[in-house]
């Protein structure tokens, strides 16, 4: 390159690569800002047609919306509180569950994973994300429900005499496995993967010196992931917990069949609940009136707010963590 | 590679342009989508014209049909007089099906328990808890009922069938009428929600001691315990065909403005005293009397020669007094420039 | 010693601990795919890639909503990829630091978990009722606001962890930063870029609620864009829930012909990337 360029002693100097120009610099960078900027247009699409179309609710029942645990198409009479205590218990609980789990299976498969069966470990528990959210729902319904019914709520029945107050009534609820805590391990095998693939992604990404560099210093594995590898990718971890968390909130097939669909508070871990995203899918087909149809997608601009304030308080919790 | 490829598919989609695609659209009720598929395949074949029915509900269908985004709109739930005359819409029934209470209770065989309406009622609001409760044992002499809990499961998906089954509770029970009401979804006082029929007899099989509501075909398919439950003449008919047709064939249409008719405890000895018709939304006033030509000509042919396809997918057809008096409606109901768009030749 | 010895042993659990977070997810797929190909493999012929969907009790397939399907996730994962890496790169490599910036990439993450059926309701809105019809590329523009999130997050964090001595040596040899971006920087974090790309193929390759508000479904093989159009997680959603056996067993392979279409996807595409980086 040096050789090309003395060549040319007539040229002037040259500020790019050849074949570069400022403009087709220009020209990528405002395709970007383009990409960026309709990106944003497209969420406050989505958000402003929500606010249209659930604006008779809010007029309707203004905070109390928010607030009261009714949900009534007969009496037109609808509140949020029930499906928004649902959302947030089964998406933390599932990002409990998931969170580990995704840890671990990452770290096995970039640290531990013997070479050769590492990649086709990985593809296949990036299957699990390709699997129909149907079927998951359908597999929760049939498979997991009656299990968990018999193996897990049945003996926790019988012995309630011996377990301390707090648990028994934690655990309470009708034996058939529909219900909140069920709900929350579905949604948690379906987040899973995505965070499992894309927290691998982010590990392998990790230089070899520095893992090399915490090694030579005669550290463990479990020091060099704890300490050096997992801080490294902190950032990128945090991306990760988002999209877990966006799935979970959202997520609607799985969920609806197997929570049992009452509205209401849940009473315990054992009870049956609603999300927002399946009160919507379950009514919105079927409903005729107008106002149960604003009631609804109300609902769906609840679960945008509801998101955002969640998003919030994390990033606030990560950013304070740094100092 | 990838380019090459959506530009393949890209050019197969223009070469397919000429491809027919469906001549008539529709969308709304899940309940009859199955006969409406039948009858859309015999039709294609015997005269080349396709019908494309979705179903993505009730209140889909209605709200499909006044976007004019599909010829013609479908519900299980027929829309009142009033508000058919505000949207310009005329409705008539195509099938009758019935809603069957189903039970697991140990020990209990199909057709074993006896129930009345008000005993349903008070079942579904949670007032008898239990099986072995002196009201239920009275009616069922003889049977070993065990002292188990009621579960009780309805829709947790808004749905045709419990329109119509809220309806009769609501019939049978001033107390449910006042608190609870009738619609296709509604604050049910206790009891756990299953996703579509489906959800409901899974809940039902998986839990003993819970009794249910589900569509004919599903109780039948899945060999469920059903409940027998009084109609008008105070007898007990099982949940059959015959027994829906029965209690179709004694409704007075011609009385109905509107043709909104529920199907409720109708009289007759075998009539089962849940049953109800699913419903076709058209506008009154044709804009594309084609369409509405075609549309009206595919449910004639569905009448003409429909009903075995309906049976064996176990849907009862209308009784023919109910078609003739539908066909009768469509010369003055559906009408472009004030022609009606459909003679029956 | 005490402490080498207690080092050792935490050292020893975590390491079981991660095979046995990994075993548990793998036992999942299993009982999961178990119960997939249990009840859709028995179902697959010819007739499912051959003939349109069926009545109850007729022969049939799943052509018409192959077809579709392919169709519009292809319309999708084009929007997304295009937009999605293009806004990632944005966030990751000009604006992502202003204010302007982490307003698009908190929004990013609030559209990611918006359920699929609010999208496709606003969809229906724009594209649908404006032009009274629905069609397949209402539904491919539903698909693909669906998956933009993931991949636009996902190429973010994958270029952000590109090491800046990557960029600093491609600009001292006198290239434009978007060259760099181009030819090195998207290159080196190629299989990230891929793996948020098949995530977003993953998630609208089983979505039914947008669709239905947007392309509707056809029973009929319909190649117009224009005009409604059949996708296998709408024949999906109505046969699982049918009452006839001929339908949910149609259901269940259609379920598996998605699993096993993210499947093919993922590794013939990690094949061909293998094949183009061979030096």
């Amino acid at each position: 390159m040096t050789a090309t360029m003395m060549d040319s002693d007539t040229a002037p100097p040259r500020e790019t690569a050849p074949g570069q120009s400022e403009l087709s610099e220009t020209i990528f960078r405002g395709l970007c800002f383009g990409a960026a900027t309709l990106l944003l247009a497209a969420l406050a699409g989505v958000v402003i047609s929500l606010a249209i179309g659930g604006w008779p609710a809010f007029k309707q029942f203004g905070f109390g919306f928010f607030t009261s645990s009714a949900w009534d198409p007969v009496q037109e009479n609808y509140g949020a509180a029930g499906p928004i205590v649902g959302t947030i218990v089964t998406s933390v609980l599932a990002l409990i569950i998931a969170l580990p789990l995704a840890t671990g299976v990452s770290v096995f498969l970039v640290e531990f994973c013997p070479r050769n069966i590492a990649k086709p470990i990985a593809v296949a528990v990036e299957l699990l994300a390709g699997i129909p959210s149907i079927v998951y729902g359908m597999w929760g319904l049939f498979v997991l429900a009656p299990w968990f019914a018999i193996h897990v709520q049945l003996p926790l029945m019988t012995d309630s005499a011996n377990l301390p107050s707090w648990l028994s009534a934690l655990v309470a609820g009708i034996p058939n496995g529909a219900n909140i805590f069920t709900a929350s391990l579905i949604l948690a095998i379906m987040i899973l993967p995505y965070m499992s693939a894309v927290f691998r992604e982010l590990l392998l990404t990790i230089p070899a010196q520095v893992r090399e560099a915490a090694y030579g210093l005669g550290s463990t594995n479990f020091e060099v992931v704890s300490k050096v590898m997992i801080p490294y990718v902190r950032r990128g971890a945090v991306g990760v917990v988002m999209l877990g968390l966006g799935r979970a909130l959202g997520e609607t097939m799985a969920v609806t069949f197997i929570i049992g669909n009452s509205h209401g508070f849940p009473h315990s871990l054992f009870d049956s609940g609603s999300t927002i995203a399946s009160t919507i899918a379950n009514e919105f087909a079927e409903a005729t009136s107008d106002m149960h149809t604003a009631a609804l997608i109300a609902l769906g601009l609840v679960l945008f707010i509801l998101t955002f304030a969640v998003l919030a308080v994390a990033r606030l919790l990560l950013a304070s963590e740094k100092h | 590679m990838f380019k090459t490829f959506v530009a393949a598919a890209g050019v197969a989609g223009l070469l397919a342009s000429a491809a027919s695609a469906a001549d008539i659209s529709g969308a709304g009720a899940t309940f009859p989508a199955p006969v409406y598929a039948k009858w859309a395949e015999t039709y294609k074949a015997t005269t080349g014209t396709g019908l494309n029915y979705q179903a993505i509900g009730s209140g889909g269908g209605i709200k499909q049909i006044k976007a004019k985004t599909v010829d013609f709109g479908a519900s299980d739930k027929p829309l009142k007089p009033e508000d058919l005359a505000a949207a310009g819409l005329y409705q008539f029934p195509t099938v009758v099906g019935g809603v069957v209470p189903v039970v697991n209770i140990p020990g209990i065989n199909a057709g074993q328990i006896k129930l009345t309406g008000p005993m349903l009622a008070a079942i579904f609001y949670g007032q008898i808890k239990t099986w072995d409760d002196p009201v239920i044992a009275k009616a069922n002499p003889g049977v070993k009922l065990p002292s188990m809990p009621i579960t009780v499961v309805h829709r947790s998906d808004g749905s045709g069938t419990s329109f119509l089954f809220t309806s009769y509770l609501s019939m049978k029970s001033p107390a449910w009428a006042s608190k609870v009401g009738a619609s296709d979804s509604v604050n049910w006082p206790t009891g756990l929600g299953g996703k579509g029929n489906d959800g409901v007899s899974a809940f039902v099989k998986q839990t003993p001691g819970s009794i249910g509501y589900v569509e004919y075909a599903y109780a039948k398919q899945n060999k469920m315990a059903y409940v027998l439950v009084q109609n008008k003449n105070g007898k007990y008919p099982a949940p059959t065909a015959q027994d829906f047709a029965a209690a179709a064939s004694g409704a007075k249409w011609a009385q109905a403005p509107g043709n909104y008719l529920l199907l409720l405890d109708q009289p007759g000895a075998n009539s089962w005293p849940i049953v109800g018709a699913t419903f076709i939304l058209v506008y009154k006033n044709q804009e594309n009397p084609a369409a509405g030509q075609q549309v009206l000509k595919f449910f004639d042919w569905a009448y003409k020669g429909g009903d075995a396809a309906a049976a064996q997918l176990d849907y009862v057809p209308l009784p023919l007094p109910v078609k003739n008096l539908i066909r009768k409606q469509w010369t003055t109901n559906v009408t472009a420039g004030g022609k009606p768009v459909y003679t029956g030749k | 010693m005490d402490r080498a010895l207690r080092r050792k042993i935490t050292n020893s659990v975590f390491i079981g601990l991660c095979g046995a977070a990994t075993l548990v997810a793998l036992a999942f797929l299993v009982m999961i795919l178990w119960s997939l190909v249990a009840k859709g493999f028995g179902g697959l012929d010819a007739k499912i890639f051959t003939m349109t969907q069926p009545a109850p009790g007729s022969p049939g397939g799943l052509l018409n909503g192959i077809l579709g399907s392919i169709m519009m996730c292809v319309l999708g994962m084009v929007l997304a990829v295009i937009v999605g890496i293009l806004a990632g790169t944005w966030l990751a490599e000009y604006g992502g630091k202003t204010a302007y910036g982490q307003v698009v990439r908190f929004l990013n993450d609030v559209l990611l978990s918006a359920p699929s059926i609010l999208v496709g309701l606003f969809v229906y809105e724009i594209l649908v009722k404006p032009f009274h019809g629905f069609s397949g590329y209402a539904g491919g523009v539903a698909l693909g606001l669906l998956a933009v999130p993931i991949v636009t997050r996902t190429t973010e964090d994958m270029l952000t962890l590109q090491p800046n001595t990557l960029r600093e040596a491609g600009m001292a040899l006198g290239a434009g930063r978007g060259f760099v971006i181009r030819s090195i920087i998207w290159k080196a974090a190629g299989a990230g870029l891929f793996t948020g790309g098949l995530l977003g193929f993953a998630r609208i390759s089983g979505e039914t609620a947008p669709l239905l508000f947007t392309s509707l479904g056809n029973q009929f093989v319909n190649l117009k864009m224009s005009q409604p159009m059949g996708s296998l997680p709408t024949t999906i959603f109505q046969f699982a829930l049918s009452a006839y056996d001929d339908w949910q067993r149609l259901a269940w392979v259609g379920a598996l012909l998605i699993a096993v279409a993210v499947l093919a996807v993922n590794i013939v595409g990690r094949l061909v990337a293998r094949e183009t980086h061979r030096p």
